[in-house]
């Protein structure tokens, strides 16, 4: 499925998608939040970005534990800490494997899943990335067919899992504290991740 | 002594609440990790562990926190420490910090303290 250039060349386009949408995040962010979304994924993204260079030559889990790494660093927010650890438990599932599987992509998901839930002492309904995370997991463990396939099914998975969240009211992260106000509004959290797996589904595509 | 570390999005309640501690325990080490390198709003990683490496002694480390990624990023500093004692503790961050600060300049104990910031999260600031 995927070579060390092709995870390089993935995570560049990570960058691009999160710097190109970066003002649209903080929009989002800012009624039910405090405004930081897309300034500090930006901000990670692109410190992820400027170490890739260095990168080229190393194996996926030691790739993806230096972009898991930089997002802590970096970020400044929530989305540091998770994102971060998301990355870091995806690197452990890949660690030492210069070509990754669609079975290894579905494990490292796995891992950057129950990461996200430690990490965030959260699960899916309570408004956050996981509303995405884990709907696209699920579709595409489901799905049959190319790689191109079931990452569309799990991308497909992954916005009608932000579409959901404005159904719900958050009981994590700062929207937790408007309570009933958070009703209606779009987790910028679960935006994000479909963003960056838009970028690995089009990749594939 | 137990060190001391305050936890804040922002600087500003970091420094201040040392600042406010420190008036009434001058010797007890407290480290502020505010905010963002920039000065900006947020909580950063190398900062919490450079606040902790500075206090951190034979006694341990007690962090403060406010919320959100103060948790968060501290709790992934303190899975790359190692062989410090350093414990989290639930609490409204400015009196924790006070009472933290006064026991710890007298030299109480790490548990000791951890029961004392826990006795005062739950005394009432209104007596009626």
């Amino acid at each position: 499925m995927a070579t060390i250039a092709d995870l390089i060349s993935i995570l560049e386009g990570m960058n691009g998608i999160i710097q190109e949408n970066k003002d649209f995040l903080t929009q989002l962010d800012m009624p039910i939040g405090d405004s930081d979304h897309g300034i500090n994924m930006a901000r990670g993204f692109q410190a992820v970005a400027d170490k890739l260079p260095s990168l080229a030559e190393k194996d996926a889990g030691t790739i993806l534990k230096t972009v898991g790494m930089t997002l802590v660093s970096t970020v400044g927010g929530a989305s540091g800490p998770l994102y971060g650890t998301a990355f870091m438990k995806a690197a452990v599932a890949a660690n030492g494997k210069t070509e990754l599987t669609m079975a290894d992509f579905l494990a490292m998901l796995d891992a950057a899943v129950e990461g996200v839930k430690f990490r965030g002492k959260s699960t899916t309904g309570e408004q956050t990335m996981l509303d995405a995370m884990v709907p696209a997991l699920e579709a595409m463990k489901a799905a049959s067919g190319s790689v191109g396939e079931i990452l569309a099914a799990g991308l497909a998975a992954a916005q009608a899992g932000v579409e959901n969240t404005k159904g719900m009211i958050a009981t994590k992260g700062r929207a937790s504290y408007l309570g009933e106000r958070s009703l209606g509004h779009q987790d910028p959290g679960a935006t994000s991740f479909a963003l960056l797996l838009s970028v690995i589904a089009k990749h594939f595509a | 002594m137990v060190g001391i570390v305050i936890v804040s999005h922002s600087q500003k309640i970091a420094e201040g609440t040392r600042e406010l501690a420190l008036q009434m325990a001058p010797e007890a080490p407290i480290a502020a990790a505010g905010g963002l390198p920039d000065g900006g709003i947020g909580t950063d990683f190398q900062r919490i562990y450079d606040a902790i490496e500075s206090v951190a002694g034979t006694d341990g480390v007690i962090v403060l926190f406010d919320m959100g990624s103060a948790i968060m990023t501290t709790e992934m500093v303190i899975d790359s420490f190692e062989g410090t004692d350093i414990r989290m503790v639930d609490g409204p961050v400015v009196e924790s910090s006070v009472v933290a600060a006064v026991s710890s300049a007298v030299g109480m104990d790490m548990d000791g303290i951890v029961e004392a910031i826990r006795d005062a999260a739950q005394t009432p600031k209104l007596s009626s």
